[in-house]
């Protein structure tokens, strides 16, 4: 079963998309610690943990788009999951700095004495176990995800409503998380990070290895989408992004597919925020923020939805590009973040990939029985209101 | 999929058999007051055909709603297989019980291959991890190629279903009812849209299809139903306004006047 599911997530574009990102693991690592520096080959060590944020972000939209892509669920609140997953790591970073905090309590992170409080509160135990925080990392977000899913799903809230109680759920995450009493540092967030499971997160060989780190999980997850999407499981997924109520008539339940899909992305989201959190060194409440949870989307839309690669190439590509505008024009930013959403929404509705590979769209192997689909076309026919398909609404009405 | 021994098309005149596959009794619905259906009662038995027939408004959409569970009841029984409450499930429920549906205008997955269309609709367990585990056997493989064969798209199976003609797309979906192996299938306006040869060749394959199922035909064309050669139920506003044969109830004076006269 399990085998059948892996041989099935390493069609030829997996596996060429996992072996670069080994490649990539071992390379970058190799250019920053063994290449002396002085050699062209030497990769500057502040390199190391902005590529391994631009693969949690590319992890993140990855995650966005199993459900968006996908499902045609458009879940503008997935910065959410990243942010929990990012809290749930640096909780465990807290309690490893122990007493070399300012207030040197063994116990109490700084903020807390700060605060005056007396005793850890019950949800920050465990934490100081690394084993503990991993299982949150995936928990936390994987539970909100079914808790969130489950009523909207049911009461089949679609397209754009989904979309804005989503944007709500990680504005509401946002003004809870700003709350000193809340217990997680308030507007402050967690920071000052000492060591993660005993190395220095400063060290540059701690950096290369979370770098490494951070590559080898997406590899990991691109092998679980891939998976997913190559299954049956991913065409029924496919089914309901473009005619719901028809997959229901088949006997699908739509609700449950839907949950599934969302609970996945929400933990491969929730494990990307805490690979970033280590390589940032801060955690704080503007992870939550709603503009951020909208910038992954125009991320994979970029790249190209309905694809594997296409988010992962977006996040990077639009974050590059961000990196460099930031430093060379700030003031136009985000302009022209808005202008590259416009453009690709109008002229590019697969995205970079959709650019690449439009014309060489081939025809299924008549004899492959497991015949993939193809990328998102441009528009799509809905079972009954046949509305057309826009790139912000999947399916705006039932 | 026709079976030699299965028991020859009822026709109307027919010993009844004692049970019944699908039992509507005084069905009523209304939408903001306006009365989609009215007292409706129709039986439908086993390995039996029946065409409606009947105006815009008639209720023929709202009724094959109501059966298969997208709208609710306020009055009335609807029996599947002598025994099952439809108004307590929902549609996945009512859909893997056996009732298949053919929406009027086509609706297939316009973004899958013809193949993944039919695997979609195929007869097997629908849940997520089923689902998400299912490799196609070789059964499987023979009954989709089957399939293909009596839809005539067999040479089209690795297209994606939006290179389909119109005709084409009817027939997929009408494949893909035949993939879930339904016990009643409910067909809405299956030629719409089809040349005169197709017309008749898509009356052909129901005709057999009812060998073994019950089939429930809406249709505006009535070459294609006179071509079905089944039982005929009119509607209007909601009720049943005549039944019988075709030349019965197109003799009949209402439905003259409030349908084919028009």
């Amino acid at each position: 079963m399990i085998t059948r599911f892996l041989l099935r997530a390493l069609d030829r574009k997996a596996i060429w998309l996992i072996v670069a990102l080994v490649a990539v693991s071992i390379l970058v690592p190799v250019a920053n610690l063994v290449v002396p520096a002085g050699n062209p080959l030497h990769l500057d060590a502040v390199w190391v943990p902005l590529l391994g944020k631009y693969l949690t972000w590319a992890m993140l939209a990855l995650a966005l788009d199993l459900v968006w892509g996908y499902c045609g669920i458009l879940s503008l609140g997935h910065g959410a999951f990243f942010a929990l997953g990012g809290y749930a790591m640096g909780m465990y970073l807290m309690r490893q700095i122990g007493a070399r905090g300012v207030y040197a309590n063994p116990i109490l992170p700084d903020f807390m004495v700060f605060l005056n409080w007396k005793a850890l509160p019950w949800y920050w135990y465990g934490f100081d176990m690394f084993w503990f925080a991993a299982m949150m990392v995936a928990l936390a977000p994987g539970l909100l995800a079914l808790l969130f899913g489950w009523f909207a799903f049911r009461s089949r809230v679609t397209g754009v409503y989904l979309s804005i109680i989503t944007q709500a759920m990680t504005y509401a995450l946002l003004l809870a998380f700003f709350r000193n009493d809340m217990g997680f540092g308030g507007n402050n967030g967690l920071t000052d990070f000492k060591d993660i499971l005993g190395f220095n997160v400063q060290a540059e060989a701690t950096r290369a290895a979370l770098f490494a780190v951070t590559a080898l999980f997406l590899a990991a997850a691109v092998l679980v989408c891939s998976g997913i999407v190559n299954s049956k499981l991913g065409n029924v997924m496919i089914a309901i992004r473009d005619a719901e109520s028809r997959a229901r008539f088949l006997g699908y339940r739509v609700d449950n597919v839907k949950l599934f899909a969302f609970v996945v992305s929400a933990i491969i989201a929730g494990i990307a925020g805490a690979l970033y959190v280590p390589q940032v060194g801060i955690i704080n409440p503007n992870e939550f923020s709603p503009a951020n949870s909208i910038e992954v989307v125009i991320w994979t839309a970029v790249g190209g939805r309905g694809t594997i690669i296409g988010p992962i190439l977006g996040a990077i590509l639009v974050n590059a590009g961000k990196s460099y505008f930031t430093a060379a024009l700030p003031d136009y930013w985000l302009y022209a973040l808005g202008a590259l959403f416009m453009l690709t929404t109008i002229f590019l509705p697969q995205g970079i990939v959709g650019l690449v590979l439009g014309r060489g769209r081939k025809r299924r192997a008549p004899n492959n029985p497991s015949g993939r689909s193809e990328p998102l076309p441009a528009r799509s026919a809905e079972a009954e209101a046949g509305e057309e398909v826009g790139i912000l609404s999947p399916r705006a009405a039932e | 999929m026709t079976d030699e021994t299965a028991p020859p098309v009822t026709i109307v005149d027919a010993a009844p058999p004692a049970r019944t596959m699908l039992y509507l009794s005084g069905v009523s619905v209304s939408f903001d007051g306006f009365r989609a259906l009215n007292n409706l009662s129709i039986i439908v038995h086993p390995a039996e055909m029946l065409a409606i027939i009947g105006p815009n408004g008639a209720g023929k959409t709202t009724m094959m709603d109501i059966i298969t569970g997208k709208t609710r009841a306020d009055a009335g029984d609807v029996l599947f297989d002598d025994t099952i409450d439809l108004r307590k499930l929902d549609e996945a429920k009512i859909a893997n019980l056996g009732i298949g549906r053919k929406f009027q205008k086509p609706t297939v997955f316009e973004s899958q291959t013809v193949w993944d269309n039919l695997l979609l609709a195929l007869k097997k367990p629908r849940g997520v991890f089923p689902t998400l585990f299912y490799g196609a056997d070789n059964d499987d493989v023979t009954r989709i190629d089957d399939i293909l064969r009596i839809i005539r798209l067999s040479g089209r199976k690795g297209d994606l279903a939006a290179g389909l003609s119109h005709g084409q797309k009817q027939w997929l979906e009408i494949g893909m009812l035949l993939a879930q192996d339904p016990k009643l299938l409910l067909v809405d306006e299956p030629v719409a849209g089809m040349t005169d040869a197709e017309t008749v060749e898509t009356a052909k394959l129901l005709k057999d299809i009812a060998m073994t199922r019950s089939v429930v035909v809406v249709e505006h064309d009535m070459s294609f139903v006179r071509e079905l050669g089944c039982r005929v139920t009119c509607l209007a506003e909601g009720s049943v306004l005549a039944e019988g044969t075709l030349d019965q109830v197109s003799a009949n004076p209402v439905v003259i006047e409030r349908y084919l006269g028009r």
